[in-house]
């Protein structure tokens, strides 16, 4: 029992935060500046910023991330970071020679008033950004916001690449969100598969989930490249998945180069992968190719044949905004009962969406956006849940109070697979309730009394 | 929109100057916001009749993080928008940081859009720039045109030669320019000859003598701009001026910045002149 100091009893609590549901904003930034092709991100601020949030990467991704700090002092918090900037990029493009640099700042360097652009545009003037390469930056303050805030951040530095050459390039600009390499891939393929050009950034495929080829590169073959990135203002319109996550690139694009945008929920689940689908088709004016009406169909099969395991089953979700949307819906449409949701993700909106798409359940629904895991944990030990799913800290509320428990989200630090199979599209969907039946099935053969266990389920 | 920022020396009348100002550029009928950049949030107090204003701070710190526009805005004389940025309680926290996060938070409100029909954003900022916080105003594309406040003490012309400098940090990368010196007369020795050798200098002008006069006490007293208190006496006819220099101004330099030896010696000499 290590969370045994729980109290069932819910106290009100305005200034403390346990056991967050969240994490740095710089995380995000790092991990959107991976999919970027032949980047180096670059940690504004002092040196123990940077190692965190490169260990919490490579826990999660399994793979070595590098990245550059500016390694902040005493002095440089006195008279600002820009000469240790500086000094960074000239490094930097001298020694490792990436084709960007990706900067973030962080607590400190945003506490002090470090400006980026203004180092950028000094840098520049100076010479210290070779021709050819860029340098792109994002304001990631973790008093403010989540990592989910720093991801956006950071995808809208790379909307802000855009150079319109006033030529349409015919493409579609597909934002996918803070998902894993492999929903990226799933992603392209299903774009692939309805015959769209498209332009997905960030791109962390063949970065993250590359093959151990005996072969080290500092830079891996996937990634979106500088060249499609300044392109994203000649595209014919812009998908984005995510209010959270890509929106803000979206609408910029859309404000700025008038590329206009839709902003769909990410692609979990049957019904948000059918818009996404629908938009796909709408955008490419062809029908859906079998392949992927196959595919649907065969999540629909599995919904139906095994609705009497999932139905009115309790869940506990945590995790973040995007995600949990379309992941409410998802188990609202098969017909469990996601009864506690919570994310670390400030937003009133989030609670307004999550209503509305629980607002026909029989049952009473707990929402909180800038919650925390001891409050859902109390919410279960008030009203007890079939099911929990979320990042791998929820392991402890489950082996406190033995539930099932599907990871689903970041960090996933003990199991594997996360970043080879995908749980966007209607594959992800199948993948998602292979997880989901396969613990609640394991609980009951574990569970039911000699004359109730069955062979055959 | 012309976004423009105020800066001196503590003490030196910046924000009386502002508001008296913002006054005659009101009868010119501009539509302007204020923004207050000091924690002690007091720079809308002359255009709101009191210290009647939640600051963004305070607001942010009561309501989290789903504030709304009018929660931190508030109409004040001839339709003027103030806003205080507020901060922390002296000795305390980060008030440079209270800056960068109130002024973020308007430009995401949307407070500068073109809808709002603004003329004029003016930022009242205390004392000296002292570190990155108070800097932002002059960020790129923040405030584009800095008047410093002025007198002919040594003081605030150290002051004025150092905000200069930080001035011309953010100028070279950016499109922030001086727009000239007020000269908020302290009744010292040939101060108006001075100021403008001063700013000459600077590499600008003396774009107003504002005479020292008891009118504006009386005013601040009353919580009113001088205009709105007594738009009869010879003070009020000088801040209209000073809001038509500034309304008219087209001289936006890069200033350059003395060092201290040179300065010295300007003091020494208009000083000794009238010793002599």
């Amino acid at each position: 029992m290590l969370l045994r100091h729980t109290p069932k009893e819910i106290t009100e609590r305005s200034g403390l935060t346990i056991n967050p549901a969240k994490t740095c904003q710089p995380i995000g930034a790092m991990y959107a500046a991976l999919g970027i092709h032949g980047c180096l991100p670059h940690s504004h601020g002092s040196q123990g910023c940077c190692a965190y949030h490169r260990s919490t990467l490579t826990r999660h991704y399994k793979e070595p991330i590098s990245a550059a700090t500016s390694s902040f002092t005493e002095g440089s918090s006195v008279f600002g970071g820009q000469a240790n900037m500086m000094q960074a990029i000239n490094n930097i493009f001298t020694v490792y020679d990436p084709e960007i640099i990706a900067a973030h700042t962080t607590c400190l360097s945003e506490t002090i008033g470090d400006d980026l652009k203004q180092i950028k545009i000094k840098a520049e003037m100076e010479g210290k950004i070779p021709p050819g390469k860029e340098f792109i930056s994002a304001s990631t303050p973790s008093y403010a916001g989540s990592h989910v805030t720093g991801f956006s951040s950071m995808v809208r530095a790379m909307a802000e690449m855009a150079v319109p050459t006033g030529k349409k390039n015919g493409k579609v600009n597909i934002i996918p969100g803070w998902v894993e390499p492999a929903d990226m891939e799933e992603i392209k393929r299903l774009a692939n598969l309805i015959g769209i050009k498209h332009i997905l950034f960030p791109d962390t495929s063949g970065v993250l989930n590359g093959p151990l080829s005996g072969e080290y590169k500092m830079f891996p073959d996937g990634g979106t490249t500088i060249a499609e990135l300044k392109s994203t203002g000649d595209s014919i319109g812009t998908l984005a998945l995510g209010e959270w996550c890509s929106a803000d690139a979206a609408r910029y694009l859309d404000t700025q180069h008038k590329v206009p945008c839709s902003i769909l929920d990410m692609p979990f689940g049957l019904m948000a992968t059918d818009r996404f689908i629908d938009a796909l088709r709408t955008v490419a004016g062809k029908t859906v190719p079998d392949e992927i009406s196959v595919e649907r169909g065969q999540l629909v099969d599995m919904i139906s044949d095994m609705h009497q395991y999932l139905y009115h089953k309790k869940v506990a979700l945590v995790g973040d905004p995007d995600q949990l949307i379309a992941m409410t819906e998802f188990l609202v449409s098969i017909d469990m009962q996601p009864i506690h949701i919570v994310t670390g993700t400030p937003g009133k909106k989030f609670e307004k969406r999550i209503r509305e798409i629980t607002k026909d359940m029989d049952c009473e629904v707990k929402v909180k956006a800038k919650g925390d895991m001891f409050l859902l944990h109390q919410w279960i030990k008030n009203e007890p849940v079939d099911l929990i799913i979320g990042n791998t800290y929820c392991k402890y509320i489950a082996r406190d109070e033995d539930l099932p428990f599907v990871r689903w989200g970041f960090p996933i630090l003990d199991r594997q697979g996360h970043q080879y199979f995908p749980t966007v599209g209607y594959k992800g969907g199948l993948r998602l309730l292979e997880k989901i039946l396969g613990v609640l099935m394991d609980r009951k053969d574990r569970d039911d009394p000699e004359e109730k266990f069955e062979l055959v389920l | 929109m012309r976004k423009v920022a105020i800066y001196g020396k503590g003490g030196i009348g910046k924000s009386t100057t502002t508001q008296n100002l913002v006054a005659g550029l009101v009868e010119l009928n501009r539509k302007i916001m204020v923004v207050g950049c000091d924690p002690k949030a007091d720079s809308t107090r002359l255009l709101l009749g009191g210290l009647a204003q939640k600051s963004v701070l305070d607001t942010l710190r009561e309501e989290g993080e789903d504030v709304e526009l009018n929660d931190i805005r508030k109409k004040g004389y001839g339709g003027t928008w103030c806003v205080e940025s507020g901060g922390p309680e002296p000795g305390v926290g980060c008030a440079g940081r209270g800056i960068i996060t109130s002024i973020n938070m308007l430009e995401s409100l949307g407070a500068y859009e073109e809808s709002e029909g603004l003329d004029y954003a003016f930022y009242d900022v205390l004392g000296d720039v002292v570190c990155g916080g108070f800097a932002m105003p002059i960020r790129d594309g923040k405030a584009e045109e800095i008047y410093i406040v002025v007198s002919g003490e040594m003081m605030a012309m150290y002051a004025a030669n150092n905000i200069s400098k930080g001035i011309c940090k953010f100028a070279q990368t950016g499109t922030v320019r001086l727009g000239g010196l007020i000269c908020n007369s302290r009744a010292v020795d040939n101060e108006q000859e001075m100021i403008e050798e001063f700013a000459k200098l600077l590499g600008t002008k003396m774009i107003y003598f504002v005479p020292r006069e008891n009118d504006v006490q009386r005013a601040e007293i009353n919580r009113k701009t001088v205009i709105e208190w007594n738009p009869e006496v010879p003070q009020a006819d000088v801040y209209r001026n000073l809001a038509k220099a500034i309304d008219g101004n087209k001289d936006f330099v890069i200033p350059t910045p003395m060092d201290i030896e040179e300065l010295e010696k300007l003091l020494m000499q208009y000083g000794l002149m009238e010793a002599a």
